[in-house]
């Protein structure tokens, strides 16, 4: 098991490359591979962890090629961490694929979902387990790619202009990650990350790197869709079909904040980001305006996938805003908000998808009465809501705790009053859905009201008039939304990682 | 001094123009596809950046020959490939989603649409 580091990234690109031969032959067969692959890239990502969390950073020369001459994949507690996070988000959103995507896509169509949906998996572990700023890029690019192809492969109105929206916006941005990277390599010589950590501090006054470190962080927040680069993000996250939705929401722009956080501590270092050129204190600036924002528009729309991209915004706010305070305690904070509010986006998205597979209602409005037709997928929807909240016991208020000691350790009021105003605001967006679900009166005649309430059939569980979706998405739905709470009260399981990761790229 | 300046950093000059032409068909033209010629302007400036940092006045290509002592960086014609092969597969796709967008909406201006 050495070669685990690079197993996790190959499963998914293997199973990529099996699914189009086996897609000409039996079509049936891509969603089990599909499957496997993300099963295996989970056990490998547990595997990766058990042993970060026992041995230290892990060094896996790629082919056997030292670091100055090929690529090194560095796995430290952060990127077990992602690792971890994306592929068991990801494994969620391949096995919630089977019916959704059966009824969504027309036929034939099925093998390139999957074939693309593990491209996207396979460069995103890529991505976060790489030691080779090119090899950042490259991969960033390869799940981009995927990542635009997928918003358009359902074919609804407007998906296609929505990808293009994406695709020209995101391109921008990987050029500019690309001009970074050269800027880097025309200073230092070496694009192997620990190299750069070691030669940059002799170089901080230079222009060049200066200019590097504007060009990355700029291309790598359009990739997280910091909020004034948001503006690709709610048309792609809110047409594209419901698992890749989870994935984008989830995990894409998770990607990019990890990136940010990579380049900004592991290359550049605590002193520079915080010291001559203060860019942590700007990304905490921005990261504050964009929570309050991102809520506000999220209040203002009448889609429920529309209203959930909006909070993708303001959440990644606080994960950047976190990052920015360059403390302990605010960046375990905001690490531990990538993992929770993946764990409660995904729920989230699924339950929008399993209400748009059963019904077709994608307006908050016709939210009214679901609470009694589909109870299972509600209450998930409801406990992941509250963890976006931050109501406690829930993991999202662990987070935001966190966040908000960090600020008092920074000294920082401000963003104390933002993140408890960004709170009440997502709270405002997210009780009123819940108080429609199961306070509202239903409009549509629905076949329950028709039956009698003494019914016994309305008892039996397994009665046909709960209309619940299949077990293939409902138990997605159900383990992300038991994870929200879980990982909440036992919030140590989640920081037996990220302490280790925070004092790592804290240097101390 | 300062025409020395210009004529030993010329193709650095070159390809910031060229970033800024990329750029500017991005955001002004309103054909989708100039849209996507001013990406591959704009990708192709980086590309260049790059072979300019690698050039060496007098190197001989990066093949190991008896005598000779100067070569160019080999590394950053690595990076210009690799990434020639990403703004491929980028503008293959691109392409691709235009043509779709042409046959549902019927036309490419992205005003219209």
């Amino acid at each position: 098991m050495d070669h685990a580091p690079i197993l996790v990234v190959i499963a998914p690109f293997v199973g990529a490359y099996l699914i189009p031969l086996l897609g000409l032959w039996k079509e049936k067969l891509c969603y089990p591979v599909a499957t496997v692959a993300a099963l295996l890239s989970a056990f490998f990502s547990f595997w990766l962890t058990a042993s970060v969390l026992e041995l230290g950073t892990i060094r896996y020369y790629v082919g056997g090629w030292e670091p100055p001459w090929g690529i090194e994949l560095v796995v430290d507690p952060l990127s077990a961490f992602m690792c971890l996070t994306i592929s068991l988000v990801s494994l969620f959103a391949v096995i919630y694929s089977k019916n959704y995507i059966g009824r969504e896509l027309p036929g034939g169509k099925t093998t390139s979902y999957y074939t693309l949906i593990l491209l996207l998996i396979g460069g995103m572990l890529g991505a976060v387990v790489t030691g080779d700023l090119f090899n950042l890029f490259v991969l960033t690019e390869i799940f981009s790619v995927a990542a635009y192809a997928l918003v358009c492969i359902g074919r609804k109105r407007g998906s296609l202009i929505a990808s293009y929206r994406y695709l020209i916006l995101a391109s921008i941005g990987t050029s500019l990650i690309l001009l970074g990277t050269g800027y880097l390599y025309v200073v230092t010589g070496t694009l192997n990350m620990a190299d750069l950590a070691a030669r940059l501090p002799a170089l901080y006054d230079s222009w060049v790197v200066i200019g590097a470190m504007a060009f990355l962080v700029v291309g790598f927040g359009i990739k997280t869709a910091l909020f004034p680069l948001h503006t690709w993000l709610p048309d792609a996250h809110s047409i594209a079909p419901a698992p890749i939705s989870v994935i984008l929401s989830a995990l894409v722009i998770k990607v990019g904040a990890y990136s940010i956080i990579r380049v900004l501590f592991s290359i550049f270092g605590v002193e520079f980001i915080t010291g001559p050129i203060p860019i942590a204190s700007v990304l905490t600036w921005v990261a504050a305006v964009g929570i309050l924002m991102g809520s506000l528009f999220a209040i203002s729309q009448t889609d429920i996938k529309r209203m959930l991209a909006y909070s993708s915004v303001a959440h990644i706010g606080y994960v950047v805003m976190g990052v920015g305070l360059a403390m302990e305690i605010g960046m375990t904070g905001g690490i531990l908000h990538i993992f929770n509010h993946a764990l409660a986006k995904g729920c989230l998205f699924f339950c929008a998808g399993a209400v748009i597979y059963q019904t077709g209602i994608r307006s908050i409005d016709d939210f009214r009465g679901l609470g009694s037709k589909m109870p299972v997928t509600m209450a998930a929807f409801t406990l992941a809501a509250a963890s976006m909240v931050g109501i406690p016991p829930t993991a999202g208020f662990m987070s935001k705790l966190y966040l908000a000691l960090g600020t008092l350790e920074a000294g920082a009021w401000v963003f104390l009053i933002v993140i408890l105003v960004g709170s009440f605001l997502t709270a405002v967006f997210y009780l009123r859905v819940v108080n429609l679900i199961y306070f509202g009166e239903s409009r549509v005649k629905s076949q329950e009201s028709r039956v009698g309430v003494g019914d016994s059939r309305l008892q039996t569980p397994d009665s046909r008039l709960f209309r619940e979706v299949p077990l293939t998405m409902l138990i997605p739905i159900i383990i992300l939304a038991l994870g929200c709470t879980l990982f909440g009260i036992f919030v140590f399981i989640p920081l037996s990682v990220v302490e280790p990761a925070v004092k790592l790229l804290l240097g101390n | 001094m300062r025409f020395e300046f210009i004529a030993v950093n010329f193709p650095y000059f070159v390809s910031v123009a060229l970033l800024l032409v990329g750029l500017y068909a991005m955001i002004v033209r309103k054909n989708l596809i100039k849209k996507i010629m001013g990406l591959n302007i704009f990708s192709t400036s980086v590309l260049f950046f790059l072979i300019a940092a690698g050039y060496k006045e007098g190197g001989a290509p990066p093949i190991r020959v008896p005598g000779i002592e100067v070569y160019v960086n080999p590394l950053p014609h690595a990076l210009v490939l690799t990434g020639i092969v990403v703004a491929l597969a980028l503008t293959t796709f691109a392409l691709a989603l235009v043509i779709k967008i042409y046959k549902e909406y019927g036309t490419i201006d992205s005003d219209k649409l």
